[in-house]
């Protein structure tokens, strides 16, 4: 993990903007790990849960949205039920994913579902996932 | 008769519609009937986790709103991701006055309001536990299936955050081993029962999700069960289709059928067959003539 400590104005405002859109405090996350233990997800992420909330804690949010983990994350809520500070990660997630798609920018194209897909996939999967993964 | 409003939501008319259509016959030979809404939406799938996201709390309220027009105090549902949304969205209308009134406020063309408290959001499990009763479900069952070992899985959706859980217990839920156990059904021990199956990245995340599906399905046929119940189209599209492709390339994984909870339920108590078997990757049949449960 690379470290910079660094209060632009910028990342302020990213780092209020998550706080604001998640609800979460992510200052009182003591880095115990239990979040990423336990995240399904993990292991294909960049880097893991609690090295997100680190990063926001440290104001390197540029840091975080170049990495996969934001949208690796498939909104299980097993990290905001596990965590002992009861932070919401799942919400810090969700918020740091709508910072990047209110820019209009989409991290999934609808129309790169081939047509196998779209005919085989449940409805729920398409729309939660472009509800999650598309501005 | 007794009668529950119940709210199927999108993929129970599709690639889902063997667990309405069991639920419907199992209802029938309980003396429940349920009865659709005559209008509802998509609940949108997901609950809005970002704070000021309120659009996406009016397609799960207008559906509370046809619920409550019924004049009934509950809506039934078996999907498990609209079971999340709608339960959620009640909890919010109910508790956060302030979005409460901008919702109304902006349905201001309906006929009456939704202020949280006059309707239930209730799962299969607990109307069957808390409306129905474990204890008369039992006694309808009429075959005894031979040895039949079950993986009970409960994904996500059913429990988490905890103020919606099906079940006490978030961790370490029990009330569907409670209600099969009954049923003269045997639950394997299954501690993958609360892992999430990688849900809604099955589209464009295909490797992790069949990683959830071979450690998932592996622990279950690792515990000895002859096939996995589930409560979420998602998760059995997850767990089922994805078995054929880690056979492919793990060697020695055994390939389980997934169900769903009513699947099962009709056929123990005297259901001819659990709907269309076109409709599951992993055949059941053979495991259900074995056990007795089809002829
Ligand atoms: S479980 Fe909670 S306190 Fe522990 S590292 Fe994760 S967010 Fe921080
Ligand atoms: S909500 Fe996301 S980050 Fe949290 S455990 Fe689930 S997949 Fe991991």
């Amino acid at each position: 993990m690379n470290v910079t400590l660094s209060s632009s104005e910028l990342k302020k405002e990213g780092i209020e903007k998550t706080a604001q859109l998640s609800g979460a405090n992510f200052f009182s996350c003591y880095q115990c790990g239990k979040c990423t233990a336990g995240c399904p997800a993990s292991e294909f992420m960049d880097i893991p849960p609690h090295e997100v909330i680190r990063l926001l804690q440290i104001g390197q949010i540029e840091e975080i949205l170049e990495k996969n983990s934001i949208w690796i994350c498939a909104s299980c809520i097993t990290c905001a039920v596990r965590c002992p500070k009861g932070v919401d990660l799942a919400k810090i997630m969700e918020a740091l994913r709508q910072i990047v798609l209110r820019k209009n920018v989409n991290y999934v194209h609808p129309s790169s579902v081939s047509k196998e897909e779209l005919r085989t996939l449940p409805q729920i999967a398409l729309i939660a996932n472009f509800r999650k993964l598309t501005g | 008769m007794e009668v529950v409003s119940y709210m199927p939501g999108c993929t129970l008319k599709t690639s889902g519609r063997n667990f309405e259509k069991s639920a419907i016959t199992l209802f029938d030979i309980l003396g429940v009937t349920m009865e659709e809404l005559d209008r509802w939406v998509c609940c949108g799938t997901t609950y809005s986790l970002s704070s000021d996201n309120i659009m996406n709390q009016l397609a799960p309220v207008r559906t509370l709103l046809r619920a409550k027009e019924t004049g009934r105090r509950e809506l039934l549902v078996l999907c498990s991701m609209c079971y999340n949304t709608l339960r959620r969205a009640q909890s919010l209308v109910l508790h956060d006055k302030e979005k409460r009134d901008k919702i109304n406020e902006f349905m201001y063309r309906e006929k009456t309001t939704f202020d949280g408290d006059e309707i239930r959001v209730v799962h299969l499990l607990n109307y069957l536990k808390d409306s129905v009763g474990f204890e008369r479900v039992a006694k309808r069952v009429v075959k005894k299936p031979s040895d039949l070992k079950i993986a009970l899985y409960y994904g996500c959706m059913l429990l988490r955050p905890h103020e919606v859980s099906v079940d006490e217990s978030s961790e370490d839920p029990t009330i569907m081993e409670e209600l099969f156990s009954l049923c003269g059904v045997t639950p394997v021990y299954f501690p993958f029962k609360t892992e999430c199956c990688g849900s809604y990245q099955t589209v464009n995340q295909r490797d992790m999700v069949l990683s959830r599906a071979e450690r998932i399905v592996g622990s279950a046929a690792k515990n000895g069960a002859d096939m996995i119940v589930v409560s979420c189209p998602l998760c059995c599209h997850n767990l089922d289709s994805s078995q054929q492709r880690v056979a492919d390339t793990v060697r020695g994984f055994r390939k389980i059928p997934v169900m769903y909870i009513s699947q099962l339920l009709a056929l123990l108590v005297g259901a001819d067959d659990a709907g269309d078997y076109r409709l599951h990757s992993v055949d059941p049949r053979p495991v259900l003539k074995e056990k007795g449960l089809i002829g």
